[in-house]
């Protein structure tokens, strides 16, 4: 019998959010740090969900977990887009700069 | 311990390394590659969970589109990382005590489940991955599989919207105009005696 079971996986995911979490903290500045810190943490999160669909023999798990990623695909287009636009009017992506809204 | 167990350990240590790296390259290049490197670990930690199915979702969706549109943009626009930097040490303590905090606890909350070593895949109804997510998506999750979608519509359109730009010097094509002409407007017919040519 193997001695890997649920709490592994939930161990591993719960380093990989912690370590996205961190990710946004160290790099506040840099906008797109901050979008891959949030790729990492929906990631962890997919650990999650598909650890516990296969230890409570339930698809659902996984189901959500394909949700999760589209979600997650739809957001990185869309703040990448943004992120674009920012660039082209500012000419840089220095988030403290973005401290009005008016164009 | 088993090969199941060498493998788990593996990979799940490539995957926080990996994703540690993200967070610590300087060269934001180096950070999207190791976003790949943690991505691709992540399927493997769900091929051995028994979610085929998902692992190859992840590399496609993730690897194949994500990875490569911000890698796109990393190296698409001229940014100044070295300055985006400045500031870095300020927040350090703070972050690490946060994400210290905050790893304690779910690695505590974690341990409500160190029972669990078994899984429990017999229960399933259809014993392939595959069939099984297709089964319950389209079935009990069909309206929440079509809102997916109606999410990845709206975020195209979002992203077409924004980064769309009209330049005023290029011609562009008007359709109703186009299809709105008719013959009288366009063509005239007239006669042309010999040796005169075509007044204007």
């Amino acid at each position: 019998m193997s001695s890997v079971g649920l709490p592994h996986f939930l161990g591993v995911a719960a380093i990989v959010f912690t370590v996205g979490v961190f990710g946004i903290f160290a790099a506040r500045k840099n906008i797109i740090a901050i979008l891959m810190s949030i790729e990492l943490m929906l990631l962890a999160v997919n650990i999650n969900l598909v650890a516990f669909s296969t230890y409570w023999g339930q698809v659902t798990g996984q189901i959500f977990a394909m949700f999760v990623l589209t979600v997650a695909a739809a957001e990185a287009a869309v703040g990448l887009a943004i992120l674009v636009t920012f660039f082209r009017n500012r000419g840089d992506i220095a988030v403290d700069d973005a401290s009005v809204m008016k164009g | 311990m088993g090969l199941y167990d060498i493998a788990f350990y593996i990979i799940s240590a490539i995957t926080v390394l990996a994703a540690v790296g993200v967070v610590a390259a300087r060269n934001p290049v180096h950070a999207v590659l190791f976003l790949i490197l943690a991505f691709f670990n992540a399927a493997g930690l769900m091929v051995l969970m028994g979610a085929e199915f998902l692992a190859m979702l992840l590399v496609v969706v993730y690897v194949g589109a994500v990875a490569v549109l911000f890698l796109f943009v990393v190296m698409m626009l001229d940014v100044d990382f070295v300055r985006l930097r400045q500031g870095f040490a300020q927040y350090l303590p703070a972050g690490l005590v946060g994400a210290i905090v905050l790893l304690v606890e779910m690695l505590v909350v974690t341990q409500a489940a160190k029972d669990i070593r078994q899984p429990m895949v017999a229960e399933l109804r259809h014993p392939e991955n595959v069939r099984a997510i297709g089964y319950e998506l389209y079935t009990d999750y069909a309206f929440y599989f079509q809102a997916c979608g109606i999410i990845l519509l709206i975020a195209m359109i979002g992203a077409i919207v924004l980064t769309l730009r009209h330049h005023p010097n290029v011609r562009r094509q008007n359709i109703a105009r186009q299809v709105g002409r008719r013959r009288e407007d366009s063509m005239e017919i007239v006669s042309v005696k010999t040796g005169s040519g075509v007044e204007e």
